[in-house]
């Protein structure tokens, strides 16, 4: 399969990429990582009239610890994330969900921002940071604006991304001592979409819910920031009661439709399983175990 | 409406240059341009891995990379392997352990397993697994073709000690 014609360019800087998608207006789009871009082209899901490559601009892959704040790059790759000690060491939701994204071969070549600009509502990453409480850093020729991981996304492959803008950063307050995390995704195989999953983020004060983070995967039109869970979590000594709660509340969040991979009954069912689990292994690394 | 474009990619350490349109995808630049029809289209939907080449040492589904992102770029296809009429040790291991059947999802296979076995001596059979998940075989050969990679990592460990120790004894 041959995608259809278009001009192709690739800009060595940030800026010249900026200015590209500025000019372009509608016709351009960012090809990053390109293994969910590339297949949709292919198939003519979308047909581009130009795509801007960053992938030359290497500066754009990193992740640093700065001021408080965990910062990724556009290019960062979903295989980084796997072998990065400051992940597996700090931010438990995102090691576990990295070595589940795809396969190891797509993994060498997908990104992090590229899978969340695409937003599609059973992709992994945009579920880790609504747990997380991200922020996106969105940036034109003219305007940089940051925007808030749940303003972000409006529906499937939807998001608050202007064609002249390009996710250029993604910002995630650092772990701080007594918090944890988890990732639990239920797959029919290995490298499948998920049926379910659930992203876990915890911070725990003095043996109390301090915040509590809670996103859903492919349980609705986009990824779910379980906001009522995560409210009624907060306080709380994360007792049997209190998971119970949040597990049920997350449940009623979700919005599954039937298809393949299950019932609406089944998948809401698998979410309340999955909250109470994902609470519990969070807890018990946010206490320094596990 | 769209030009060609310019490439010069190192395919198995050989410079080629083409003009290629920037939709052309880089499995079809490898087989229809270079006429190197030892790397397979499977599924062409990013799934099965038979495509799978190494872009700068590193494993890639070549139907999910453009042809002009290999610009200025190192690919190795499995025709690479057998430099000098001698068979790699892994295409030796895959032979000996009968893993392939119908050698579709082969190329691709042995591509990912000598990546994985550049990072790793010595993998153990959930390793290998776990690398090889990528890669679908439709024959459902995988037990062989686990112990094939197996065996190739025991084979190339038994031949690199050799200088190791003749040193070692030189010394």
């Amino acid at each position: 399969m041959l995608p259809a014609a278009f001009e192709y360019h690739a800009p060595r800087t940030v800026d010249e990429a900026l200015e590209l998608l500025d000019q372009l207006g509608d016709e351009g789009k960012v090809l990053a990582g390109g293994q969910s871009l590339i297949p949709l082209l292919k198939l003519r899901f979308a047909s581009p009239a130009h795509l801007v490559d960053i992938n030359g601009i290497k500066e754009l892959d990193y992740i640093e610890e700065r001021d408080g704040t965990l910062r990724i790059g556009p290019l960062f790759r979903h295989k980084a994330a796997e072998r990065s000690s400051l992940l597996a060491s700090r931010y438990h939701v995102m090691a576990d969900a990295a070595p589940q994204i795809a396969d190891p071969i797509i993994r060498n070549r997908g990104t992090i921002a590229g899978s969340v600009a695409h937003a599609d509502p059973s992709g992994d990453w945009g579920t880790v940071l609504l747990a997380l409480d991200a922020d996106l850093v969105l940036r034109s020729k003219s305007e940089s604006r940051t925007v808030k991981a749940r303003d972000f996304f409006s529906g499937p492959f939807s998001t608050a991304l202007k064609p002249t803008e390009m996710l250029t950063e993604i910002r995630i307050p650092a772990a701080k001592a007594q918090s944890g995390g988890a990732y639990l995704k239920l797959e029919r195989k290995v490298g499948d979409f998920a049926t379910v999953a659930v992203a876990v983020h915890l911070q725990m004060d003095d043996g109390k819910v301090r915040a509590a983070g809670i996103g859903l995967t492919a349980v609705g039109p986009q990824n779910i920031k379980a906001e009522r869970a995560e409210a009624a979590l907060r306080g709380t000594r994360l007792d049997d009661a209190a998971i119970k709660e949040a597990a049920a509340l997350a449940a009623e969040a979700a919005e599954p439709k039937a298809d393949l991979r299950g019932s609406v009954e089944y998948k809401r069912n698998v979410v309340r399983v999955f909250t109470e689990r994902g609470l519990k292994r969070a807890y018990e690394r946010a206490r320094g175990g596990g | 409406m769209s030009m060609g474009q310019s490439i010069t990619v190192t395919v198995n350490g050989e410079k080629r240059s083409a003009e290629v349109e920037p939709r052309l995808l880089l499995v079809h630049f490898i087989r229809e341009t270079l006429r190197l029809t030892g790397t397979h289209i499977g599924c062409d939907t990013t799934h099965c891995g038979a495509c799978t080449v190494l872009v700068e040492g590193v494993p890639v589904k070549s139907c999910t990379m453009l042809a002009v992102q290999a610009n200025g770029q190192q690919v190795t296809t499995v025709e690479a392997l057998a430099a000098g009429g001698s068979l790699h040790p892994i295409q030796a291991a895959f032979k000996q352990e009968h893993g392939l059947q119908c050698g579709f999802c082969t190329p691709g296979m042995m591509l990912t397993s000598v990546a994985l076995l550049k990072e790793n001596q010595d993998p153990t059979d959930d390793e290998i697994r776990w690398a090889l998940s990528g890669n679908i075989c439709r024959c459902t050969g995988y037990m062989n073709i686990v112990k094939a990679v197996k065996s190739a990592a025991a084979q190339m460990s038994a031949a690199a000690a050799v200088p190791a120790a003749t040193a070692a004894a030189r010394s």
